[in-house]
C-alpha cells in the first residue's frame, strides 16, 4: 500500500513541477515525472511481494506458476508506454527549442501573443 | 596538400569509441536474435543502435558521419522498418486469415523458433534506432532555422527533413 | 469478409511511409494524387463491408479475451463514414492549398498518419489498442498544428502538447485501474465482467470513470479542459483545422465517451448528471467567449466547444431519442465546420487577413466561397431547411421529454446566441461594403471551390432527406449502443467470424 502512496507522491511532484515553474524546460521535466509515475502505477498493479520473474521455467508446474509470478500484461503495455512517452518528450523539447528561437525567453509567461 | 585539422575528439576517444561501437551493436543483434526467449526485444536493440550511432557521432564529428549515415539514408530506413513490419502483418492475412498471425509458428531451425516475431523485432529495432539517432540530429546537429512572416527556411545544413 | 478491417488502418500508414520514400524528381504531383487515391479506396472498402453486419476481427489469430479484436458494428461505420468522407474532401481541397509551402511531403504522411490513427480508434475493441490508436492520431495532429513554424503557431502546438499529454496519462491511469478490477483490458471482456458481479458502485470503477471523463473530456474539448482549442484550431493550417475540428475532437473525445459509457461501463444518473451540467456549461460559454472575437477562426473554434456540449447533453440524456439527436449533430458538424474553416481557410489565402473587421462585402469578389460560408453559418445557427435545424431540434425534443428544463433552457439560449454570433459574422464578413483588401482578391482555385461546394451541397441533401439518414444509419447506431448483450455476444460468442 505505501508502493501507491509513493507512486502518488512522485505524480503530485511532477505535477507541481508542471504547474508552478515558469521555466518551458521545468515544466517538461514535470510531464517527464510524471509519465514515470503512470508507467509505474501501472507496474504495481501486476506486482506481487516476492514474486518471480513471469517466465516458465520446464521443471515448474503450472499452479506454482500462477501463484509466484507477477503479472506479465501490463509489463507489455507499459513497454508501448515508454516508447509513446518517449516520442512525446522528443516533440516537447523540439518545440521549445524552436520557441526560444522565436520569443527569445524560456518563461512561459512571457509566451502568451494567443490571449482573449 | 595542406594539413587537414582534426574534427571530433581526441584520439584515445576515438580508439576506444571504435572498440566500444562493435560491441553495441553485438549486443543489439543479440537482443534480435533472442529476444523472443531472453527479456529483451525490438525496443532495447533499437536504442542501443542509435547510442552507437550516437557515440560515433560524438567522437568522429559530424562530416565523418555525414558521408557514410546521413539523416536522410536515416530517415529512410525508419521508413523501411515500418515497410517491413506492414509487409509481415499482410503476408500472415494473406496465409492464414488474420494479420500479423505467426505463421511460422512451429518451426524448429535454430532463430525462428518464435515464428515472425524475429522479422518483428527487427522491423521494430530498425525503426526504433534510426528514429532516436534523427532525434538526435534534429535537435543537436541540424541549423538554425530563420522565419521571416509565416516561410520558414532551413540555415546551414542540407535542409532535409527533421522527423518529428 | 472480416479480413478487410485491418486493412483501414494499413492502407493510410503504407501510404504515409511510402510518401516519405519517394525521390526528388516527383515531389510536386505524386504526393496529392497518392493521397486522395488512398482515401479513396478506404471509402470503396467502407461501402463492401457496410452492410455484413457485426464483423470481428482476432488479430494474430488470438481469441476474443487474449488478443486484440478489431469490431464493426453499425456505430463503427458510421463513425468511418465521417471520418474517411470529411478526409476525402479536405485532402481535395488541400491539393491547392498546400503549394505554398516548400516541404509538403511531410504533411500528407503525418494526415494519413492521423488519419489511421483515427480509424484505429474507432474499429479496436480492446482499450488499450484505443490508447495506443488515440496516442498515433493525437502525436501527429501535435505535429501538424505547428506546421507552419511561426511563433503563435508554436506556442499554440506546445500548449496543446502538454494538455494532451496530461489527458493521455489520465487515460492511462483510468485503464490501469479498469484492468486491476476486472482482470482484462477487451471492452466486452470488462462489459460482462461488470454485468456478472454488478459491480457498477464499486469504488474503483467510479475513479476510472472521473479519469476517463477528464481525459476524453479534455480530448474533446468541453468546458472545464478547454483552453486548448482555441489557440490551437486556428493556428493550424486551413484543412489540419478543419480536420481537428470536424473528425479529431469527435473520434478522439466523443467516440470513446460513447462507447465506455453504454456498453463497457453502464451508463448511471451521476454519469448522466455530468455529461448534461458540464455540456450545458460548454455550450453557453462557448458561444459567449465567440461573440467577442474578431479573428473569423478563433470565432469558429470557439462555437466547436459549444457544438461539442450539444452532443453531449444529447448523450448524457440517457433515452434513445437523445443519443439518436446526438449522433446526427455530430455528423451535421463535421459538415458544416469543415465548410466554414476550409472557407476561412479560402479567405486567408486569398485576402491575406482573417480579421473580421477587415473583411467586408467578400460577396462580389469571392462568390462561391461567399456563398459557402453562408450556408455553413446558417447550418450551425440551425436555419431550417439545412441540417443544423433537425439535429438541435431532436436534441431538445429529446430534453424537453424527461422534464430537464434547465438543459432545454440552455439549448434554446445557445441557439439563439450562436445565431446572432453568426448573424454579425456574415455582416461584416460577406455583405457589407468592401474593403481595400477584398477589393484587390480574386477567387480562389478551382479545388478548394470544389470541395466547399461538395460540403455545401451536403449540408442542404443531409437537412432535406433527414429521415432517410436518420433510419438508415443512425438508428442501427444508437440500437447498438442500447444493447449491450448483442456487443459481448458478437465479439466474445463469434470466434472466426466470416
Amino acid at each position: 500500500m505505501t508502493l501507491y502512496f509513493l507512486d502518488f507522491l512522485l505524480f503530485m511532484i511532477g505535477l507541481y513541477a508542471l504547474v508552478t515553474k515558469r521555466h518551458i524546460v521545468k515544466k517538461i521535466l514535470g510531464v517527464a515525472i510524471m509519465e514515470y509515475s503512470v508507467n509505474l502505477f501501472l507496474i504495481l498493479i501486476g506486482f506481487k511481494m516476492s514474486g518471480t520473474a513471469p517466465i516458465m521455467v520446464a521443471d515448474m508446474d503450472f499452479a506454482t506458476f500462477i501463484r509466484t509470478a507477477v503479472d506479465p500484461l501490463p509489463q507489455a503495455l507499459v513497454l508501448t508506454s515508454i516508447v509513446i512517452g518517449l516520442g512525446t518528450l522528443a516533440l516537447m523539447v523540439a518545440i521549445a527549442i524552436r520557441l526560444y528561437e522565436r520569443y527569445g525567453t524560456f518563461d512561459m509567461h512571457e509566451i502568451n501573443r494567443l490571449r482573449g | 596538400m595542406e594539413k587537414k585539422v582534426e574534427s571530433g575528439m581526441s584520439s584515445i576517444v576515438k580508439t576506444i569509441t571504435s572498440v566500444m561501437v562493435g560491441f553495441m551493436m553485438l549486443f543489439a543483434g543479440y537482443f534480435i536474435l533472442f529476444g523472443d526467449e531472453v527479456p529483451g526485444g525490438g525496443f532495447p536493440a533499437g536504442v542501443m543502435m542509435a547510442l552507437a550511432y550516437i557515440l560515433i557521432t560524438l567522437a568522429y564529428g559530424r562530416e565523418f558521419v555525414e558521408k557514410r549515415v546521413s539523416g536522410i539514408t536515416a530517415s529512410k530506413l525508419t521508413d523501411v522498418g515500418v515497410l517491413i513490419f506492414l509487409f509481415v502483418g499482410f503476408f500472415g492475412l494473406y496465409f492464414s486469415g488474420t494479420f500479423l498471425n505467426n505463421f511460422l509458428q512451429n518451426n524448429e531451425s535454430l532463430f525462428f523458433t518464435s515464428g515472425t516475431i524475429i522479422i518483428n523485432d527487427v522491423a521494430v529495432a530498425l525503426t526504433v534506432g534510426m528514429s532516436l539517432y534523427l532525434i538526435f540530429l534534429a535537435l543537436a546537429i541540424f541549423g538554425r532555422v530563420v522565419c521571416e512572416g509565416s516561410l520558414c527556411k532551413d540555415l546551414g545544413r542540407d535542409s532535409e527533413e527533421e522527423k518529428e | 469478409m472480416d479480413r478487410i478491417l485491418p486493412f483501414f488502418v494499413i492502407i493510410p500508414v503504407f501510404s504515409a511511409v511510402s510518401t516519405l520514400l519517394v525521390s526528388r524528381w516527383e515531389r510536386r504531383k505524386f504526393p496529392r494524387i497518392w493521397s486522395i487515391l488512398t482515401v479513396s479506396s478506404l471509402l470503396v472498402l467502407l461501402y463492401f463491408i457496410w452492410d455484413k453486419g457485426v464483423l470481428v476481427h482476432e488479430m494474430g489469430g488470438w481469441k476474443a479475451p487474449f488478443g486484440v479484436v478489431l469490431v464493426k458494428d453499425s456505430l463503427t461505420r458510421f463513425m468511418l463514414l465521417i471520418i474517411n468522407g470529411v478526409a476525402l474532401i479536405t485532402l481535395l481541397y488541400s491539393y491547392s492549398y498546400i503549394l505554398k509551402r516548400e516541404d509538403y511531403l511531410r504533411f500528407f504522411s503525418l494526415f494519413l498518419l492521423m488519419l489511421a490513427g483515427m480509424n484505429g480508434v474507432v474499429l479496436t475493441g480492446d482499450l488499450f489498442n484505443l490508447f495506443i490508436f488515440l496516442e498515433i492520431a493525437s502525436i501527429a495532429s501535435y505535429v501538424l498544428v505547428g506546421y507552419d513554424i511561426g511563433a503563435e503557431e508554436l506556442e499554440a502546438a506546445f500548449k496543446y502538447l502538454i494538455m494532451g499529454v496530461l489527458a493521455s496519462m489520465c487515460i492511462l491511469i483510468g485503464i490501469a485501474i479498469v484492468y486491476s478490477v476486472t482482470g482484462s483490458v477487451n471492452m466486452a471482456d470488462v462489459a460482462r465482467f461488470i454485468e456478472t458481479n454488478d459491480i457498477v458502485d464499486n469504488k474503483a470503477i467510479l475513479m476510472a470513470t472521473g479519469l476517463f471523463i477528464l481525459g476524453f473530456g479534455l480530448k474533446a474539448g468541453f468546458v472545464p479542459f478547454h483552453a486548448w482549442l482555441p489557440d490551437a484550431h486556428p493556428s493550424a493550417p486551413a484543412p489540419i483545422s478543419a480536420m481537428l475540428s470536424g473528425v479529431l475532437i469527435k473520434s478522439l473525445g466523443i467516440y470513446p465517451l460513447i462507447r465506455i459509457f453504454y456498453n463497457v461501463i453502464p451508463m448511471s444518473p451521476v454519469v448522466s448528471n455530468i455529461f448534461i451540467f458540464l455540456g450545458s456549461i460548454s455550450m453557453i460559454v462557448g458561444a459567449l467567449m465567440g461573440s467577442g472575437q474578431i479573428d473569423i477562426k478563433r470565432l469558429f473554434a470557439f462555437h466547436s466547444v459549444s457544438q461539442m456540449g450539444y452532443i453531449i447533453v444529447g448523450v448524457g440524456l440517457g433515452t434513445p431519442l437523445g443519443l439518436i439527436g446526438a449522433l446526427f449533430h455530430l455528423l451535421n458538424h463535421s459538415v458544416f465546420k469543415s465548410l466554414l474553416f476550409l472557407s476561412s481557410g479560402a479567405i486567408q489565402s486569398s485576402t491575406g487577413t482573417r480579421n473580421m473587421k477587415k473583411l467586408g462585402g467578400l460577396r462580389e469578389s469571392m462568390p462561391v466561397t461567399s456563398g459557402s460560408a453562408v450556408v455553413g453559418a446558417l447550418s450551425i445557427s440551425g436555419v431550417p431547411p439545412f441540417n443544423g435545424f433537425w439535429s438541435k431540434l431532436i436534441i431538445i425534443l429529446a430534453a424537453f421529454q424527461v422534464k430537464n428544463i434547465w438543459a432545454a433552457s440552455a439549448l434554446i439560449l445557445t441557439a439563439f446566441l450562436t445565431l446572432m454570433c453568426f448573424v454579425k459574422f456574415q455582416k461584416h464578413a460577406i455583405f457589407g461594403e468592401a474593403s481595400e483588401i477584398v477589393k484587390r482578391s480574386k477567387e480562389a482555385p478551382l479545388p478548394m471551390l470544389m470541395s466547399l461546394v461538395i460540403l455545401g451541397i451536403l449540408c442542404l441533401a443531409i437537412g432535406l432527406f433527414n429521415q432517410t439518414i436518420i433510419a438508415n444509419i443512425i438508428t442501427p447506431a444508437q440500437e447498438i449502443l442500447f444493447d449491450k448483450g448483442a456487443y459481448i455476444m458478437s465479439v466474445l460468442g463469434n470466434v472466426g467470424g466470416g
